[in-house]
Parts: structure tokens; C-alpha cells; sequence
């Protein structure tokens, strides 16, 4: 094989993950009652435009998280194959051009020159301070003055081949709709155009082509230059804030799967046996809350680097170090936040246990495990799902925070948090070191505006108390 | 009502129990003070003297949790349990792993925390309390639309931006004032502005929401109802009856939070370099101080549990209808 798979264990939970969705998606697509509440989610507009986004981070997450090892060119002395020591994913393969294109040091953006000055040898033997030009961004200009139209140029050139994908594929899929809706292409598109669809599939496909737009114009451009320019040590800052995006997903979406059992278990325990239960479990989660959480987490994570300090024969790779530490910290938030939850299903299961068809149940000789799961459960499950919802955005932003604190991700993982850590003292240069801020903040802006809004349509939809609040 | 406060407080003396034991499993159990030793003290070529020394200077070369060595009740007391958990309860913190006294600490540093919080706090309140009840009122509006628009779009902004741009528009552009200090008394007022500012502001989205849905649940009541039948104006309404309704539930959610605001705010304190108890917290954690992380855990601990006493307190204080059982 020309490379070896690599199974992380971020990866391996993440694809669980995603199985779990396709899974609950499958279950829900065939029962009417939970069919009905995501038809009500996909006729929102915004809820769609943000989903398409969310997708767009997820596909981003998930290539980044099918890791290899690469064969190396040379075999080894008994003529074995020997791979790479360093761990790749697919997003690295596509973004190889960025990978390897480093500067020296920090480059603003679209720039053909260094930040900083170099003292070089002119040709007269004097010595000049310059801003030398970049090794890659821009190297292929005669004349930098042109640079601007250069870059206009390119992009629009991106942006058009963006825009053509997207009419091939909404061409695609027209011809489909059609064929379902039994008219005429042209019918369907009038349709579509003017917003009368059961779905709101114009928001979808205007959200679509902006960011189709967008990756089109950066991917004509980033072989060429540093769209968001480079960091101190003169690597890419588009790459990193792309390879973040895979860890701000797992702290968003590992936390909650990592603490749902406990949460769903001990709560339905505590509200549907009461008595002795109920104590130890109430007593727990008021222990666990009355610690502030930052507090809590920073004590665990000190605890894990002493133990990963003492320990370094149990993570052979830094990759794998950084990844134990990655699901620890998930871990630990989750224990941290599970609290809140736990408590809401205790309430509930209380609720649920005294009605009717629960005590039928009862009555009937059913026992408690099947109670539990079969008419319990599915009644709990929309304040599960809402709950994993609202809490990803506050996770995501949570995660930088911690970064900051020095409890958060470990320092040689890409992750936002740790972007603007190593980039926030540069504010005080002049002139200001501003994209890599810039490209942390606004990747995790979108990212967390677009699961806000769709937080709220999943709120609204299935919780119909809070409609309108 | 006395009975009451002291049932309240025997009801938090074992999670105050359960807190104590977890913070000594985390701390003493997870990892040994040797662990610990080692990683002070460099993990590579360390001799095991220096290790025996870094434990004895601290105080953490005692057994865990029973000292057969010692005598009589010695035996309980000579111990790394007693003498650094159990001793917490007294507000007995010790001393810090780099040797200076953290009680004497805490209390120079409370100053300067509350100075940034209380005012955070009331002005943050005042400001989401006005502008939910302005959104309520424009509501099934545009005005309600884009102002929930942009109440998500706040939220979805990390606290880190709003400081960092906080520091380089108002600090470093505008040069109104200093980025980063703390003065003393009442010349530390313009350290204090930019830290408030943005404390408020990055609060501003999720509070208005909040704020904002306890309103709503308000209105849907009948004495809104019977209010508007009576001929009152929509203004009228609002701030005679439905704020004065809903101030139970604002402030009965608040008073959890006033004790908290000893601890300070962790980054907020360690961007401006206030000398309050969230940088030194944050100074902890980076220097791995394990004594004041600890320490500082088991505080705020206590310091929620009061809390949530105070907040059972104002239920019975604020809204009649609650009765002591």
C-alpha cells in the first residue's frame, strides 16, 4: 500500500458520530412524529442557508480527519516499506501547496514582501535594510505593482469556475426536481426562483453559490499567494485556520457524546426509581456544579499534563499526544456540562412516570428496563437533541477561551483558540499584525453564528412551549 | 426563618464534603506529590533528593491519609489529607507551591476584582433588563426581528474579540485609556472603564434573549390581559406590570451570581492586568501552582453554595406567595 491508515481516536468517535446521525436520520425519515418537527426545521430559510454552512464546516472536519502515513520513497534495509513518521489527512493532501509553501516569517496578506526588514548585501557591497520579497506569494511576478490586478485577475477567474460547478450542479438537480414535481424544467426553476417551494430551496442554493463563490476565488489564488497571509514562524494562516476547523467540530459535537450516557442514564434513573437513586444522583450533579467550571477544568487538564509529563512511553507519536489530550479535554468539558442537562430529564422523567400510559405499563407487568427504554426514552429524546444543539456554539467558543487560560488544546494542535493566543500580543506592532486574529475570529464566527441560527429552529421546532420566545 | 438558614446550611455541608474529596482525589490520588515534584522540577534527571526536598518544603512529603509514624491523634493529623483538605474548611488555605501565603493574597486581591465585577454586574443588568423590555415592546416588528438578529450575531462573537478590539480601538487608536494596569483608590477608575465596557457588551446578546424570553412568559399571563382590558397603554403595561412581575425571576436568577463576583472574571483581569483573583488564578494555572488552584477551586465552591442560599433567601423575601415550609 502507498500509505498506512491512521485511526485516531477523535477520528474513530467522530465517525461513530456521524454513523449515530445517518442512524437516528434513517429511524426518523420512517415515524411521522419525528419526521414532522424537521419539516418544520427545513421550511425555515435561515435554519437551511445555515445548515448548507454547517455542512460545508463538516466536510472540511470529516476530510480532516481520515489520517494516513505516507510510504516513504526509500525502503528500509530488508527491503520492507517504510512509511512517514508524520501523520497526514486528507485535507492536508488538498492543501498541500499551503502546507509547504513557507515564508521566513510573518507576510500580511496578498503580500509579495516580508513583514519585517532584512539587512541584505546590494550589488554595489553596501548594506541595505529591505523588506525582501516572498519566497512563494507572489513569486511568479515580474512587476508587483501588478500584483493587484493579478490577484482580481485569478479571482475572478476562481470565482467563475466556482460559479460554473454550481450551475452544473443546480442544472443536476433542476432536472431531478422536475422530474418529482412532473413539469417542466423551466417551470421548476421559475419555482424555485421565486421562493414558491414547500423547502425554501432558494436560500439553499443562494448560500450555495456564495460559498461556492468563495472557495472558488481562494482556491484560484492560494497556490499563488497567502490569502490571509502568514504567521510568525511563516506558515499559512488560510491552512491553519482550516486545519481548526476540524478541532473546533470535536469540541463541539465529542463533548456532548461523551457525557449523554451519564446524563441520560443517571437522570432517568434519578427521576423514574426516586428514593435512594434520586439522592445520590442530585447529591452528585450539585457537587459537580457548585465548582466553577473553568475551575474544574483546569484543575484535570493540570492533573492530565502531570500525568502525560510522567507518561510519555503510553503516546508514542505527537500526534497521538496531542489527540489523547484533544479527547481528554472533551471529556472533562463534559463533565463538567452535563450537569445541566442531567437535571432537565430528571424533571421530566418525574413528569412522564405519573401519566397514564406509563402506569398501564406498570400495571401490565412491564419491567422497568423496558419502561424505561421504550416509553421513557423516545419522550426524553427532543430535550437531548435540543440540548446538544444550543450547546455546540457555546463549546466551540468555549475552546478558544480555554486555549487562552493554558488548559485547552495542546499548543502544537491547529485550533483557533490557539491562533489568537500565539497572534494577540501583535497587536501592539506597528504597523498591526491583524490577519491571523482576523482569520481565527471570522471562521469561528461563522461557524458559530450558523449553529446558533439553526439552534434555534431545532429549539423552536421541537419544543413548542418556547415558540415564540 | 433561622431554622431555615441553618437546615439550608447542614444541606450544603456535604457537597462542601463531596468537593473537598474530589479536589484531594484530583490533586493528591490522580497523580502523586512525587508526580507532581517531578514536573516542577524538570521530568528528565531528577534526582530523587530533590524531589524528597520539593515534597518536604511543601508540606506534601506526609502520608495521604493515616500516619502510622505519629502519635496518638497524630495519626490522622500528620497527613497530606488533613493538613491541605481538611484545613480548607477553617479558610485555611496555606501557603502556595512557590511559598507566599494565599489567604493574605486572596484578600489584597478581592479589591480589585469586585471593582471590575459589581460594576459589570449592575450595568450589565441595567442594560439587557432596558433593552429586552424595548424589544418586547416593538415586538411582531422589524425592530424585534433585527434586534434578535443582531442579539445572535453578539452571541456568536467570541468574549476574546471583544477585548481584543476593545484594547486596540479605545487603548491604542483613540488613546482614551490605559490598555492594561491598575491604579490605587479612586485613581483607578480609568483602568477600570475599557474592562467594564467590555464586559457589558460582550454580555449584551445573550442577556437581552434571556431577559427577553422571562418577559414574553409574562405577557402570555391574565393580569397583562385584564391590564390591557382596563385601558392601560402598552408603555404602562410594561413597566407597571409586567417588569414589576418578572423582576422576581431576575432577581431571584442574579443573586446566585453575587458571591461569584469575588472570583472575578478570568480573562477579562489577565487581558487589562488587574491584580484581582481571576489573573491570579489564570498566574496559577500557568505557573502550575497546585496549592492556589486548589485553593481557589474549594472558593468558589463556597462561594456558589452561598449563592444558592441567598437565592432560596430572596424566593421568600421578594415573592410573598413563596412561604417558608
Amino acid at each position: 500500500m502507498p500509505f498506512q491508515p491512521v485511526l485516531l481516536w477523535t477520528d474513530a468517535l467522530l465517525f461513530l458520530l456521524v454513523g449515530l446521525a445517518v442512524l437516528f436520520a434513517w429511524q426518523a425519515r420512517r415515524r411521522e412524529h419525528l419526521r414532522a418537527p424537521w419539516r418544520e426545521v427545513a421550511r425555515r430559510p435561515l435554519a437551511m442557508a445555515s445548515a448548507v454552512v454547517l455542512g460545508a464546516y463538516a466536510l472540511i472536519g470529516l476530510a480532516d480527519s481520515v489520517h494516513f502515513r505516507p510510504a516513504l520513497e526509500q525502503p528500509g534495509p530488508q527491503g520492507e516499506r517504510r512509511y512517514a513518521p508524520e501523520v497526514w489527512s486528507l485535507l492536508d493532501l488538498a492543501l498541500a501547496p499551503l502546507r509547504l509553501q513557507a515564508e521566513k516569517t510573518y507576510s500580511a496578506p496578498f503580500a509579495v514582501r516580508l513583514y519585517v526588514k532584512e539587512t541584505v548585501q546590494a550589488p554595489d557591497g553596501t548594506l541595505q535594510r529591505v523588506r525582501p520579497r516572498l519566497r512563494w506569494g507572489g513569486a511568479h511576478l515580474e512587476d508587483p505593482g501588478r500584483r493587484w490586478a493579478d490577484v482580481a485577475a485569478r479571482a475572478a477567474r476562481g470565482a467563475a469556475g466556482g460559479l460554473a460547478l454550481w450551475g452544473l450542479a443546480g442544472a443536476a438537480w433542476l432536472a431531478w426536481r422536475a422530474r418529482r414535481w412532473g413539469c417542466r424544467w423551466r417551470e421548476a426553476l421559475a419555482r424555485v426562483a421565486a421562493g414558491r417551494t414547500e423547502l425554501p430551496w432558494r436560500a439553499v442554493w443562494l448560500t450555495a453559490a456564495a460559498l461556492l463563490l468563495l472557495a472558488g476565488a481562494v482556491a484560484a489564488l492560494a497556490p499563488h499567494y497567502h490569502v490571509l497571509g502568514t504567521d510568525k514562524v511563516g506558515e499559512d494562516v488560510l491552512y491553519q485556520s482550516l486545519k481548526s476547523v476540524r478541532t473546533g467540530l470535536v469540541i463541539g459535537t465529542l463533548t456532548t457524546l461523551v457525557m449523554l450516557p451519564f446524563a441520560v442514564l443517571l437522570g432517568l434513573a434519578a427521576g423514574y426509581f426516586r428514593g435512594w437513586v434520586d439522592d445520590v444522583v442530585q447529591y452528585l450533579y450539585t457537587t459537580l456544579n457548585s465548582i466553577p467550571g473553568v475551575l474544574l477544568i483546569a484543575a484535570a487538564v493540570l492533573m492530565l499534563q502531570v500525568y502525560m509529563a510522567n507518561h510519555p512511553e503510553a503516546f508514542p507519536t505527537a500526534t497521538e499526544r496531542a489527540d489523547m489530550r484533544l479527547l481528554f479535554l472533551c471529556l472533562i468539558l463534559g463533565i463538567t456540562s452535563w450537569t445541566g442537562l442531567c437535571r432537565m430529564l430528571r424533571g421530566e422523567t418525574l413528569k412522564l412516570r405519573e401519566l397514564d400510559y406509563v402506569q398501564a405499563a406498570q400495571a401490565f407487568g412491564v419491567g422497568s428496563g423496558r419502561i424505561l427504554l421504550r416509553h421513557l426514552l423516545p419522550n426524553l429524546m427532543h430535550i437531548v437533541l435540543i440540548s446538544v444543539v444550543l450547546d455546540f456554539s457555546a463549546l466551540v467558543l468555549a475552546e478558544a477561551v480555554l486555549s487562552y487560560v493554558g488548559v485547552g488544546v495542546d499548543p502544537s494542535m491547529h485550533s483557533w483558540g490557539n491562533m489568537i493566543n500565539a497572534a494577540r500580543l501583535e497587536m501592539a506592532r506597528e504597523p498591526v499584525v491583524w490577519w491571523t486574529l482576523a482569520a481565527a475570529f471570522l471562521l469561528m464566527f461563522a461557524l458559530v453564528l450558523a449553529a446558533n441560527l439553526f439552534a434555534d429552529a431545532v429549539r423552536d421546532a421541537f419544543d413548542p412551549r418556547l415558540r415564540g420566545a | 426563618m433561622l431554622a431555615y438558614v441553618v437546615r439550608r446550611l447542614l444541606y450544603a455541608l456535604p457537597i462542601l464534603i463531596g468537593v473537598n474529596l474530589l479536589t484531594f482525589v484530583l490533586f493528591f490520588v490522580v497523580n502523586s506529590p512525587d508526580d507532581m515534584a517531578r514536573m516542577q522540577l524538570g521530568v528528565k534527571r531528577v534526582t530523587p533528593e530533590a524531589v524528597e526536598a520539593w515534597k518536604r518544603e511543601r508540606g506534601y512529603h506526609l502520608p495521604l491519609l493515616y500516619n502510622a509514624e505519629a502519635e496518638g491523634l497524630g495519626r490522622l493529623t500528620e497527613t497530606i489529607f488533613f493538613q491541605k483538605s481538611v484545613r480548607l474548611f477553617a479558610f485555611d488555605f496555606g501557603r502556595s507551591d512557590a511559598g507566599s501565603d494565599i489567604g493574605y493574597d486572596i484578600r489584597q486581591r478581592m479589591g480589585p476584582s469586585l471593582a471590575v465585577a459589581v460594576p459589570i454586574f449592575v450595568i450589565g443588568l441595567a442594560v439587557n433588563v432596558t433593552f429586552a423590555l424595548l424589544v418586547v415592546f416593538f415586538r411582531a416588528t422589524y425592530v424585534e426581528l433585527w434586534g434578535m438578529v443582531l442579539c445572535v450575531a453578539l452571541m456568536s462573537i467570541s468574549a476574546l474579540f471583544y477585548i481584543i478590539a476593545g484594547q486596540y480601538l479605545v487603548g491604542k487608536v483613540m488613546r482614551l485609556v490605559p490598555i492594561s494596569g491598575f491604579g490605587e483608590g479612586l485613581a483607578a477608575w480609568k483602568f477600570v472603564v475599557l474592562p467594564v465596557a467590555v464586559g457589558v457588551v460582550s454580555g449584551i446578546g445573550s442577556g437581552v434573549r434571556w431577559y427577553r424570553t422571562l418577559f414574553l412568559e409574562e405577557m402570555g399571563k391574565d393580569y397583562v390581559r385584564t391590564a390591557r382590558a382596563k385601558g392601560l397603554g402598552e408603555g404602562a403595561v410594561l413597566a407597571r406590570h409586567v417588569l414589576r412581575n418578572a423582576l422576581i425571576p431576575i432577581l431571584t436568577g442574579s443573586v446566585v451570581l453575587l458571591p461569584l463576583l469575588f472570583m472575578g472574571s478570568l480573562i477579562l483581569e489577565s487581558f487589562f492586568g488587574i491584580p484581582g483573583l481571576g489573573s491570579y488564578t489564570i498566574d496559577a494555572i500557568n505557573a502550575q501552582d497546585f496549592a492556589i488552584v486548589r485553593a481557589m477551586v474549594f472558593l468558589g465552591s463556597v462561594l456558589y453554595i452561598v449563592g444558592l442560599l441567598l437565592t432560596d433567601l430572596s424566593y421568600t423575601l421578594v415573592d410573598p406567595r413563596v412561604r417558608l415550609s
